[in-house]
């Protein structure tokens, strides 16, 4: 066989970018199979990684994941080009861009829940900006407009505090070691929640 | 309060707080909002296509119309109306009950008369018949 005159290197970038990006889109298919009673009122799970990449290695990163995840999530649910695939796509995008602004927020005073909560409602906004504009054009859709605010905020408040124990457990002192330096206020929780966090350590941090 | 709640409380930073409460202040004021846009400010009457009366949904009141076959009475409380009886053959206008959304209309066509609420924003703005 002829060698491939075409070499591509993935950098450590790349290499981060796709294992961050793939445990987002496993959260994205995980999460597809929870039942909700409204369409597009969803937890966002995939997020998660996108505030611990934003955290750690930077706004471009975080970009790059959470627009993977969108794209690649959809194909694999098969709804690539489909209506929900456009409603996400706008939301990540108008988060990316509020999240982009809300990294400068001193970090003294705001944390990944902000982010977090402030990225959802972006998200929202967005979502409702399109369906309102293409699917669905109709004042009527802003009565929903409640609805997906409570649900940014709530499903905002648990995704920013899971990536701010991640990444307080990422960045103690120790933190390789089993179930050790969970960060301020840790050595807390079962044995069960502490394995659960080095897993997810040894996950994100290879 | 658990052990556990009290490290998950810990990851939260004073304006986190802060966001939080800003995010439900906006959907408490987004219910506000729409809840308002739907209450209706007064009723339009109108026979023959002419507005015979506009009146404020403040009181109790009953008011008469007279049309080509006869009176039709609408009855008016706070913040609802409806056409209480009309000569009409199929008495749609009558059945549709109470309106209390701003934007909502019945139609007597046979009397040719019509009950409109006024106010807010108005779902739609037209209606053919």
């Amino acid at each position: 066989m002829t060698r491939s005159t075409i070499e591509l290197r993935a950098t450590p970038e790349d290499i981060r970018v796709a294992r961050h990006g793939a445990a987002a889109i496993a959260l994205t298919v995980a999460e597809a199979a929870i039942p909700l009673p409204l369409p597009g009122v969803k937890p966002g799970l995939g997020n998660i990684i996108t505030l611990v990449v934003l955290a750690r290695w930077g706004w471009r990163e975080a970009a790059w994941v959470a627009l993977l995840r969108v794209v690649a999530g959809s194909l694999l649910l098969g709804q690539f080009l489909a209506p929900g695939f456009f409603l996400s796509l706008t939301g990540g995008v108008l988060s990316l861009i509020v999240l982009a602004l809300a990294r400068h927020l001193p970090a003294r005073w705001f944390g990944p829940v902000s982010q977090s909560i402030l990225a959802a409602i972006a998200h929202i906004s967005g979502q409702i900006l399109v369906a309102r504009l293409w699917l669905v054009p109709h004042d009527g859709i802003f009565y929903l407009v409640p609805v997906f605010a409570l649900a940014a905020v709530v499903f905002g408040t648990v995704n920013g505090l899971v990536a701010a124990r991640i990444l307080a457990g990422v960045d103690a002192p120790g933190a390789g070691g089993a179930g050790q330096g969970e960060g301020p206020g840790a050595s807390s929780g079962s044995v069960g929640d502490s394995r659960k966090g080095a897993r997810w350590r040894v996950g994100l941090l290879r | 309060m658990t052990h556990g709640a009290r490290a998950w409380l810990a990851l939260i930073r004073p304006g986190d707080w802060l966001v939080m409460g800003g995010g439900l202040l906006l959907a408490g004021y987004s219910v506000l909002v729409l809840a308002r846009a739907g209450v209706p400010d007064g009723a339009e009457i109108r026979a023959r296509g002419n507005v015979v009366a506009r009146l404020k949904l403040d009181r109790p009141q009953t008011v008469e119309v007279e049309g080509p076959l006869g009176m039709t009475r609408i009855e008016i409380q706070p913040g609802r109306a409806r056409v209480a009886a009309d000569p009409g053959p199929r008495q749609y206008c009558v059945r549709q009950g109470w309106l209390s959304r701003a934007g909502a209309v019945a139609i007597c066509a046979p009397n040719q008369v019509t009950l409109a609420l006024t106010g807010g924003r108005v779902a739609y703005d037209s209606l053919n018949y």
